[in-house]
């Protein structure tokens, strides 16, 4: 029954939340401990499918292949507690930062929507299930990133709502023709139809336009362009929130089709996927370079992050999944991370333009700490996890033999080095401009930064217990037979 | 029957994409709606086309395969409600840029980029 937790509190808390739109600092401190009780949760589950398997629940006892499965197995919980310990930290981090009128337009509540989409989305064993939960955020996401309504966020949010509109129609028409051809939404149960059916025409085209979807909505090649114009746009804290979760719901998403559905011209979908990871995080990555505005780089720096965890997808053996899954754990709270230290220095300087910047390192030694262990995390340098998920992507690129994309990704990896750099240097250590305003950065987002800080050290200190998990999830990702069982009941 | 479906869906995504390429704000809601339609007409073909016959009840005449599949029909029904949802926040979204910049011109929506 602890299944449902995850998608039905934040539901219980976000009417809570709705209730008491006017007292802010009611909703300020209910937040908070809401997102606390879900990563409780998500620990228990996490627990729970380490030691007994995969976890399933059959919706209203309908027998699998006719109700709506819930399913978690070990990738699913590692996300749920990565994407509320983000909720937590964003809790912590918003009331310092949003406006008063935001937040009393339902910020909090919004959230928690957007919450359960994304926790619905990892649960969730059902096609068409999934595209609810995926319509349940983005449709959250739309209001979050349009709360406010100035004139630049109205434009971001147009392009945002008609890219993602296009690609939920793609996801709409593949699952029509997927059921048009086997007959069946369970995930499980479609895995297993056609891995016995035999040749099924069309299923290549039909698995493309899911492809598409995907792609769009974690912005990889060539559909990326929706991302740097439109997540710039709403206060820092959405954007952080944003960055660390959405993309990496589409990612997840292509972690659970690939395993289950793709089962011929395996060699095909390899090439295709490898070519795609390979042009996303090239491209995004000297997109980033010729910015000047720190949200910018770090907006096009998801979608050449992107790039590496897909990566680990076309590799699909258990070292390259494994490195997939501890580089997207890494890259959700380092991104966070980097954001919310972007948004540190808007207070203290308000600007996020690197030519209006500079000196900060003296000026506040701290903010620049903060700013320093995601970036160099994310660029690579050890002992913090950025470095270990490059390196077991590497190696796993390696095992499998695959020497071009592996060595894309180190190139890629000395650029994202530079442009962290970038703005280290314009941001930091170059000498404080005159005419730079000297804002009051508010406690309780230090703190929220802090603590993120801390976490993502504290991933790189631990990578070998976490990497441990990791590779028994890409276990179960890698033989889908687990998956297809659990829920069957075979 | 299903040749003049397929016909219909074609023209629907053929208009809809014309008014997506428009730089009128307005045309591009409209575009989100026929783009709407048309998939969920394109979900509705692949449940296969029957006609005459219930989904459900026992006791009628006719063979498994003349019954209809319900669902589909049911898949198109929350597939209508959240594309009705997603279009009435777009054109609020559209209503508000076009009170706050007082224009409806895409390009001129994309300055500053």
């Amino acid at each position: 029954m602890i299944l449902v937790l995850p998608i039905i509190l934040p539901l219980f808390f976000m009417v809570v939340l709705i209730f008491t739109r006017r007292w802010l600092a009611f909703q300020q401190h209910f937040s908070l401990l809401a997102s606390v009780i879900l990563i409780l949760v998500s620990v228990i589950l996490l627990i729970d499918v380490e030691q007994n398997g995969i976890a399933t629940l059959q919706v209203g006892s309908w027998i699998a292949p006719y109700g709506i499965t819930l399913v978690v197995d070990l990738l699913s919980a590692i996300m749920l507690i990565t994407v509320s310990f983000i909720a937590i930290v964003i809790m912590i981090y918003s009331p310092g930062f949003i406006d008063k009128g935001r937040q009393s337009a339902g910020y909090y509540p919004i959230s928690f929507g957007l919450l359960m989409g994304v926790n619905g989305a990892f649960i969730t064993g059902d096609i068409f299930n999934l595209y609810v939960w995926y319509e349940v955020m983005l449709t959250s996401s739309f209001v979050l990133i349009a709360l406010g309504g100035s004139a630049e966020q109205l434009r971001g949010s147009i392009k945002y709502v008609t890219i993602n509109f296009i690609a939920s129609v793609f996801f709409v028409a593949a699952i029509g023709i997927l059921y048009g051809l086997t007959g069946t939404l369970n995930m499980a149960d479609l895995a297993f139809k056609l891995r016995t059916m035999g040749d099924i025409p069309y299923l290549d085209g039909a698995l493309m336009l899911f492809f598409i979807a995907f792609s769009v909505k974690s912005a990889l090649f060539p559909f990326f362009f929706w991302l740097p114009a439109s997540y710039h746009t709403p206060p820092i804290p959405i954007t952080a929130l944003f960055a660390g979760t959405l993309t990496k719901v589409g990612i997840y998403t292509m972690f659970r089709f690939y395993s289950l559905f793709i089962v011929d011209n395996t060699l095909f979908w390899k090439t295709f996927i490898l070519v795609i990871a390979g042009l996303t995080m090239t491209i995004g990555v000297l997109m980033a370079a010729s910015q000047f505005d720190i949200r910018k780089i770090l907006s096009f720096h998801i979608i050449s992050q992107v790039g590496y965890m897909v990566m680990g997808l076309g590799l699909f053996t258990v070292g390259g999944i494994a490195g997939a899954i501890y580089f997207m754990v890494h890259n959700m709270l380092s991104k966070t991370n980097t954001f919310l230290a972007g948004g540190l220095v808007y207070q203290r300087s308000g600007s996020y333009d690197l030519k209006h910047l500079g000196g900060l390192y003296k000026a506040s030694p701290l903010l620049a700490l903060l700013f320093f262990i995601p970036a160099m995390s994310l660029a690579g340098i050890p002992p913090l996890p950025g470095f270990f998920g490059k390196f077991f992507l590497i190696k796993g690129g390696f095992e499998a033999g695959d020497y071009f994309i592996t060595g894309v990704a180190i190139l890629v990896g000395l650029f994202t080095l530079f442009s962290m750099v970038k703005i280290w240097n314009e941001a930091y250590w170059k000498k404080e401009p005159e005419e730079v305003k000297k804002g009051k950065v508010s406690r309780r987002a230090i703190a929220a930064t802090t603590m993120m800080a801390i976490a993502v050290v504290l991933l790189g200190l631990f990578a070998g217990p976490v990497s441990e998990i990791t590779v028994e999830a890409a276990r179960q990702v890698v033989f889908p037979d687990l998956y297809i069982n659990a829920v069957l009941g075979k | 029957m299903l040749f003049l479906f397929a016909i219909l869906i074609g023209v629907l995504y053929g208009a809809a994409i014309y008014l997506l390429l428009r730089r009128n704000i307005f045309k591009l809601v409209l575009g989100l709606i026929f783009l709407g339609h048309a998939t969920n007409l394109l979900l509705f073909v692949a449940g296969g086309l029957t006609r005459g016959f219930p989904s459900f009840l026992r006791d009628l005449p006719g063979e498994v395969e003349n019954m209809a599949d319900p669902l589909p029909q049911a898949l198109i029904l929350t597939a209508i409600v959240i594309s009705l949802g997603v279009t009435a926040f777009a054109l609020v979204l559209v209503y508000r840029f076009y009170s706050v910049t007082k224009t409806v011109d895409l390009d001129e929506l994309s300055e500053n980029e």
